[in-house]
């Protein structure tokens, strides 16, 4: 069974659409990029998905059921900036609340679920890190904060927006590392993703995104120059200097 | 007790019960919209007069907490909607508040209210007004109504303090795993309500606010930890308060007004000399960077 079936799922603000009738399968077990351009609506599908903001139109499902009654299943990873960093608790603690979905009302976490927040530290290369206060972190180690506490969400489809804004090289290939690790695992990950020059390395699959779907497929069929400028239309020449062709599927 | 002591203990209750609330408005960024809900209970407590014919706390209470709820689902009903939200606030406190004042002066002879009391408030008076059950004197009524309210706050938090701190600063992740979000902010917001109203008698609408916001505002500075904040919030209600009977005393001036005043005091010594954020560590933190590269 399919994690993610999306149909015709339509998001407007304002009355003003973002997402027009978007349909997809997300295959299990697959490293999954999301491309577009600035405003293509990335964020908001992964909000649509997760019950974040109401959808004009169409269905989610997640292993076949919807998201309410699946909710353990799915870990979140919302872009950094979405947060206030100067809220005053530790990396621990945000970790942690990765766990509140598995706890339940009027309980608080436990031996059991500290453990698994300073194993996910632990998987990020933070743990040294786990009494320090959040607004004292680097952009970068925050987006590991983060990253642990999806971990620690212990989830089997994981959606997460912009995880590599603001981390350095090494960082990146760390986070990939892991990312290939929850998929030799059997999970699920779909990672909106800014640079194109890397999306041929990092991703099984690609979704294309602009309002619409473009495409969707295993990424050496669908991440096409043809494609990228139906995804980025006018901006063509900003493509040619970004994405040399080395980069791109020949068609 | 003296009549003194009651009016430190009274004072101390509502710093405390503000204080603790009023973290919770400072991390949420909703400062704004406690001032809208501490001004808009006025039209709460002469509605539940009109209705119940009586003064209690009960009533008020629960006149109180439907308005107070009222004022916070118009102000997010016209925010999402397109409005910005400072001037949904604007909007909703201005009218409610407007109405609130007309049926006052409206039906002035029959309640024993008077707009003055209603936004100033009397402190000097509590001691006097003490609740009697079976013709025993238990106090002042202010100082059981506070304690309740109190008490109600503490239980809240302390049942919700996970789904309110996640639901504070993460909003997203909160209702994505299921947390009802819309929930936890009307519970924060009936509890300013509530608070707000045990609160009035003592010192006042417009003080109240201060109470509410200036000493978590200060254990904001101080401390990076959200239970020692609302700790160190509560303390500072409680300093304000005691300082502000006596500095009243020593120059014979409002009690309410010097105990905000003294809470701003605190709040302006902490800005500048908190060893984290103040403005002196920040100066001389560049000074020393600038001496190294020197
Ligand atoms: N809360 C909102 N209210 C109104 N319009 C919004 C809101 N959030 C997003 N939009 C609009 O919806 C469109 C899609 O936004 P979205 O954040 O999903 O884009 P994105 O692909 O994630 O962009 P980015 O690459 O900049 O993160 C944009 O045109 C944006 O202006
Ligand atoms: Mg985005």
């Amino acid at each position: 069974m399919n994690p993610v079936n999306v149909s015709n799922v339509t998001v407007a603000y304002d009355r003003k659409p973002v997402l027009q009738e978007i349909t997809f399968d997300m295959p299990e077990g697959k490293l999954i990029g999301v491309v577009g351009p600035n405003g293509a609506g990335k964020s908001t599908l992964i909000k649509a998905i997760l019950g974040l903001i109401p959808t004009a139109s169409g269905n989610v499902e997640i292993y076949g059921k919807s998201y309410k009654s699946q909710r353990k299943l799915v870990g979140y990873v919302p872009q950094r900036g979405s947060v206030d960093w100067d809220f005053p608790t530790n990396a621990l603690d945000v970790v942690l609340m990765g766990r509140y979905g598995h706890i339940g009302w009027f309980r608080r976490p436990g031996k059991k679920d500290t453990a698994i927040a300073l194993q996910a530290l632990d998987k990020v290369g933070m743990k040294e890190y786990a009494n320090r206060q959040i607004s004292q972190l680097s952009g970068g180690q925050q987006q590991r904060v983060f990253l642990a506490r999806a971990l620690a969400q212990d989830a089997t489809v994981y959606f997460m927006d912009e995880p590599f804004v603001g981390v350095d090289a090494a960082t990146e290939k760390a986070i990939i590392s892991l990312l290939n690790e929850l998929k030799a695992q059997g999970k699920t990950v779909l990672v909106v993703h800014h640079d194109l020059q890397t999306v041929k390395e990092y991703f099984d699959w690609t979704l294309l995104l602009n309002k619409r779907k473009i495409a969707l497929g295993p990424t050496e069929e669908v991440f096409t120059i043809d494609n990228l400028q139906k995804t980025y239309g006018g901006r063509l020449s900003f493509l040619d200097t970004q994405v040399d062709a080395s980069h791109v599927v020949q068609s | 007790m003296s009549y003194g002591a009651w009016i430190m203990l009274t004072g101390s209750l509502v710093g405390v019960t503000c204080g603790i609330v009023g973290c919770f408005l400072i991390l949420r960024k909703m400062a704004m919209l406690a001032d809208a809900i501490s001004h808009t209970v006025l039209l709460g407590i002469v509605l539940a007069y009109l209705v119940s014919h009586s003064l209690e706390g009960i009533y008020m209470l629960i006149g109180a907490g439907i308005i107070g709820l009222l004022t916070a689902f118009l102000v997010q009903v016209l925010d999402s909607s397109g409005v910005q939200s400072d001037a949904a606030i604007g909007v909703v406190f201005t009218s409610l508040f407007a109405f609130g004042v007309i049926l006052l002066s409206a039906f002035a002879g029959k309640v024993h209210l008077d707009v003055n009391h209603a936004l100033m408030g009397e402190i000097t008076f509590i001691p006097w007004n003490t609740l009697t059950i079976g013709g025993m004197d238990l106090g002042p009524s202010a100082v059981w109504m506070l304690g309740s309210v109190l008490l109600i706050n503490l239980i809240l938090i302390f049942l919700f303090y996970k789904e309110i701190k996640i639901s504070s600063f993460d909003p997203a992740l909160a209702s994505a795993i299921g947390i009802p979000v819309m929930f936890i902010h009307y519970l924060l917001m009936s509890m300013v309500s509530i608070t707000t109203v045990a609160s009035f008698d003592s010192v006042g609408a417009i003080l109240v606010v201060a109470m509410l916001i200036v000493p978590g505002a200060t254990a904001y500075l101080l401390t990076d930890k959200l239970l020692v904040m609302l700790v160190i919030s509560a303390a500072i209600g409680v300093i304000a308060a005691i300082g502000g009977y006596y500095a009243a005393l020593v120059w014979n001036i409002s009690i309410s007004g010097s105990m905000a005043s003294i809470a701003g005091l605190i709040f302006a010594m902490t800005f500048i000399l908190s060893p984290k954020h103040g403005l002196m560590s920040k100066i001389i933190a560049k000074r020393s960077i600038v001496a190294e590269q020197s």
